[in-house]
């Protein structure tokens, strides 16, 4: 249902149309979860499009929703009511296999305590991710686009929070996914650490084009951006567009 | 008014559940297994010690040709002493009404005014035999059941020669036969065939030319005597009056069975229970180990708060003490219930006149001190841990799993196992022992099976050899006497017999050094079909013309090897003593055994041609008629139909079969589901962030199942050839504990015994993943991923 011959479909026959290029198109999504007698709210008709290449990042305090709308893109949940459509399919409407083929096939997920496989290699960890995939890069290049080449058989209980956080990224673009979805990825990080990180996001999103979407509470991260969306209490307050995107270097907090 | 600490307790004990209900099954089984045996080691202990008591059994009884009634004075002044009872024994031919085949029934004098000093009579069923009358039996329990036979039955008897009509007016139990067999070589019961009637002496001495004489010999002790002194002493009274040796209860077959099989009761009563509650506590450990691993942070706030570590430590171990106490409900409530079937199962083949069954509060109590001590040691293991920890250190999420190269890269082929499998291995080799402990619980299930199917193994293989190799005749007959060798002409020309063996027994007493034993020598033809020498392994051995053939055992026993020789003391007629060369050695798992060539025995004995008995191939249409002309023939005192004899104790066989293979199994089952849910659960509760990870990153259900379940898979594997071994060494250790003199039991375990325990083991297994593994559908990937560890 998801494969890749149906993206370029979409791409080609309808090339006038003006959401040709399109790669998310999320209308009017709710998300209420009932935490027993009571009903949040944590997302309210929130609307928005993405596009290919896009650096996009979510920006909201906590509780503003930012989480609820990553994990309803990588299909880890569904909306109560809204659709979600990528390119053409509607993943709100699909079932557990759909979405796990989803996953497998498009996305590449950055987490914030990195979700290493402990028993695994930096190398094994990027390995038993590009085994899932039909055209994967080899591992050791996924490490070294973040820089990691001297630590291939390093175990992560043998490595620092930012290189654990770079494994996860080198694991992320190792299928060479559209799109990197990213939770916070700096959250767990130092500062020096974190701008290592979001260097290897930016060298992702420019060298492999892939689409990244980074959610974070840290305002200085926006700078780096092409769009940012902003949240607070399930709704969307502002989209801005830099005109100019701050290199890593450049982003200070 | 529950404390808040102990309303957490509850929760917590609701929220581990599934492993708390498998910890408590441990434990049940435990105690089941602890208070089945154990009252049944109990019952049958205390039944047979006030059997033997109540009913006066002798201690030291003696066989002999004849002597006169004044030989007892000077016996009971033997010192030591107490008591003697002399008694006029002889075995017939006996013609019971619904049986084709002959029977033989062993008579066995009883004073007819009083009751016997010794070995006395517990009568079941109506009354004791009248003086004066004869013909008035009193018939063994077991024999009457067996072949329907009530209180005013008649049965046919060739007593001395002459066709007798025997009134049953009475059935008893006798303590000298709780364990009913014929003896000579005969170990398995048939109660149809064999039984023990007893009659008056008025009756009997007149009836075999015994007035005023006896056969039989049977003396209690002194509480000092010294039981092979007495012996001694006794056989050289004897020994003008034809004596074939005297021996104490140790040698006695029933005395012996009952005692073996009380031990070999005692013996699983202490292994398998200390088995279960080893696996117990280590599965306590394990779960709450990882209680307190989630609950590291509240633990640190409680401490901040000012609990105390014993109140912590308490906590933890009221935990450990509620999952064993269920279980120790259960397991006494199912134990009282399967140790009285299991005692009821050992009335099949022991009769006791009262059979005390009680589960004594002695023994719940001991149930519950050892296993609420396995729970403690499992949790203080554990909860030590976790109170040794400084509150903020506690409250700091712990530091993540360290994993490292291991044997896999050591080994070189890191690279060539799937990534599944290096997670796998890593995971088993971080924690080694937990690893060990669970394969080690598996490995012993499987063993609880193996050596559970063994003992049938064993049994079988001991039937098939003595029935379908060792004795391939259809019949054997015993003469009364020994009789000229024109008598197998006579057998010969009886209807259906298509071949006549004859053979000679020859009580004696084999010395060598200042070694001795009791013997039955064995002469036939070396030319012989019927009773080929056969050994352990089923080899048949040729009979050599000269010399003696002794069983491995006997050997040993004597301390003699092939090549050397013994002094053959004979315990009849003239008592010649010859030394006689040993020409070989046949490793033969039943009895004492000694072969010669039936003409040089009868050389030894210097006694021209002469045979015991005969062994018969038979036609078996033309049985009937053989049947029923042996029932009358004068000169034959005994006759043993083979296949019958193995019907009947296959039958006895089955029954307590179906019995002891269900507890096995169930014990089994409960072990390695046990230790299979526990390792899953766990792992699963370890794990459930990578797992739910790699569900975010693409893998399917089907596929993150695999990881789960891969490990345990593989310890269960690993599990199945340690079990057998562990089997193995199990049965091996009993089969050196319980050999005795009677039979030695082989190390035979069959390729299915070990096909069976590994696939009820690895079906548990999988059973009890498959239903764990469904709980993966249930994880909320978006919630395990929140939250580190």
């Amino acid at each position: 249902m998801f494969g890749r011959a149906q993206k370029k479909t979409a791409n080609d026959a309808e090339a006038d149309d003006p959401r040709r290029d399109r790669v998310f198109h999320v209308h009017q999504v709710s998300k209420i979860y009932r935490m027993g007698e009571v009903e949040v709210h944590a997302l309210r008709g929130v609307d928005f499009d993405l596009y290919p290449g896009e650096f996009v990042v979510l920006l909201g305090p906590s509780g503003s929703g930012k989480s609820t709308l990553l994990n309803i893109l990588g299909a880890l949940d569904v909306p109560t009511s809204g659709e979600v459509i990528f390119y053409d399919h509607d993943l709100s409407a699909a079932d557990d296999r759909e979405r796990t083929r989803y996953r497998r096939e498009h996305v590449g997920f950055v987490f914030q305590f990195y979700n290493l496989i402990p028993s695994l290699t930096a190398r094994e960890n990027v390995a038993l991710v590009a085994e899932l995939a039909e055209n994967p890069m080899p591992p050791e290049e996924a490490l070294a686009t973040v820089g990691l080449s001297e630590r291939l058989d390093h175990f992560p209980s043998q490595m620092s929070g930012g290189e654990q956080q770079r494994v996860a990224i080198a694991r992320a673009i190792v299928k060479r996914p559209e799109m990197l979805l990213c939770d916070e990825p700096t959250g767990a990080l130092d500062y020096e650490t974190g701008k290592m990180v979001l260097d290897a996001l930016a060298r992702v999103n420019r060298e492999l084009g892939a689409m990244v979407v980074v959610i974070t509470h840290n305002s200085a991260i926006a700078a780096m951006a092409d769009r940012v969306i902003r949240l607070r209490s399930g709704e969307i307050v502002e989209v801005r567009r830099n005109e100019r995107k701050a290199s890593p270097e450049e982003v200070v907090w | 008014m529950l404390s808040t600490l102990d309303r957490k307790l509850l929760r917590d004990l609701l929220h581990a559940r599934g492993q708390l209900v498998a910890v408590a099954a441990v434990a049940a089984c435990a105690v089941t297994a602890f208070v089945a045996l154990g009252s049944t080691y109990r019952s049958l202990i205390s039944s047979q010690r006030l059997y033997y008591a109540q009913y006066r059994f002798a201690d030291v009884f003696a066989q002999l040709e004849r002597a006169p009634d004044p030989l007892a004075a000077r016996i009971a002044a033997i010192p030591g002493v107490a008591r003697v009872e002399t008694r006029v024994v002889k075995d017939v031919t006996l013609d019971v009404p619904g049986l084709a085949e002959p029977a033989t029934g062993r008579l066995v004098s009883i004073p007819a005014r009083e009751r016997p000093t010794l070995n006395d009579l517990a009568l079941r069923r109506g009354r004791y035999v009248s003086s004066g009358r004869t013909n008035e039996v009193i018939a063994s329990e077991a024999f009457a059941d067996a072949n329907h036979l009530e209180v005013g039955s008649t049965i046919g008897a060739v007593i001395n020669g002459r066709w007798e009509k025997l009134e049953i007016v009475g059935v008893a139990l006798s303590p000298e036969y709780v364990y009913e067999v014929k003896g000579g070589g005969s170990i398995f019961p048939d109660n149809r065939r064999f039984g023990v009637l007893w009659a008056s002496r008025d009756m009997l001495g007149p009836a075999f030319g015994m007035q005023g004489a006896f056969n039989d010999v049977s003396l209690s002790l002194a509480p000092d005597a010294s039981e092979p002194e007495v012996i001694a002493r006794l056989d050289q009274l004897l020994d003008r009056y034809g004596g074939l040796g005297a021996y104490g209860r140790d040698d006695q077959i029933s005395y012996r069975f009952l005692t073996d099989e009380i031990a070999q009761n005692r013996a699983t009563a202490t292994i398998v229970p200390a088995i279960f509650l080893a696996a117990a506590a280590f599965l306590l450990y394990t779960v709450l180990s990882r209680l307190i691993t989630t609950q590291r942070a509240q633990l640190g706030t409680l401490k901040a708060f000012g609990y105390t570590n014993a109140a912590i430590g308490w906590h933890y171990l009221k935990m450990a003490l509620g999952a064993v106490g269920a279980g120790l409900l259960l397991g006494i409530a199912a134990g009282a219930y399967a140790g009285f079937r299991l005692t009821e199962a050992y009335t099949l083949f022991y009769r006791f006149p009262v059979l005390y069954y009680e589960v004594g509060a002695g023994l719940i109590v001991l149930a519950a001190a050892i296993s609420f001590a396995s729970a403690a040691l499992g949790a203080v293991a554990a909860v030590r841990r976790a109170v040794e920890l400084q509150p903020a250190e506690a409250m700091r999420p712990p530091s993540p799993a360290r994993f490292q190269a291991g044997l896999l890269e050591r080994l070189g082929i890191d690279r060539s196992v799937p990534l599944v499998g290096r997670m796998i291995a890593r995971d088993i080799e971080r924690r080694p022992w937990r690893a060990a402990f669970t394969a080690l619980g598996i490995a012993m299930s499987v063993a609880i099976l193996v050596v559970g199917f063994y003992f049938f193994d064993a049994i079988h293989y001991l039937m098939r050899l003595q029935f379908q190799v060792a004795e391939r005749e259809d019949v054997s007959v015993t003469f009364a006497n020994p009789r000229s060798a024109g008598a197998r002409y006579n057998l010969a020309t009886l209807p259906g017999v298509l071949r006549v063996e004859p053979f000679r027994t020859v009580a004696t007493r084999l010395v060598h050094e200042h070694r001795s034993r009791r013997v039955v020598v064995l002469g036939e033809s070396s030319a012989g079909t019927l009773r080929p020498l056969v050994d352990q392994d089923f080899r048949v051995h040729p009979l050599p013309s000269g010399g003696i053939v002794l069983s491995s055992h006997l050997a040993h026993l004597l301390g003699v090897r092939a090549g050397g020789a013994v002094t053959m003391h004979v315990l009849e007629g003239a008592r010649p003593v010859r030394q006689v060369p040993v020409s070989a050695l046949v490793d033969e798992p039943v009895g004492l055994s000694a072969w010669m060539n039936i003409d040089a025995l009868n050389g030894l004995l210097r006694e021209g041609a002469s045979t015991s008995g005969a062994f018969l191939r038979v036609d078996s249409r033309q049985a009937p008629r053989l049947y029923a002309l042996l029932k009358r023939t004068p000169a034959v005192s005994s006759i043993t139909v083979r296949q019958a004899t193995l019907k009947s104790f296959q039958d006895t066989i089955a029954a307590s079969m179906a019995i002891s293979t269900t507890t096995m199994v169930v014990l089994a089952c409960t072990l390695a589901f046990g230790m299979v849910y526990n390792g899953m659960r766990i792992a699963l509760s370890e794990r459930a962030r990578e797992l739910a990870s790699l569900r975010v990153l693409g893998f399917e259900r089907g596929e993150v199942r695999t990881i789960l379940l891969g490990k345990e898979g593989l310890l269960t594997l690993a599990a199945i050839p340690v079990g057998w071994v562990l089997g193995a060494a199990i049965c091996a250790m009993v089969v050196r504990a319980i050999a005795s003199d009677l039979f030695r039991l082989p190390l035979v375990i069959t390729s299915q015994t070990l096909a069976i325990s590994a696939g009820v083991v690895a079906g548990a297994s999988l059973v009890t993943a498959l239903a764990v593994a469904r709980l993966l559908g249930r994880f909320d990937l978006v919630e395990t991923l929140k939250t580190g560890e």
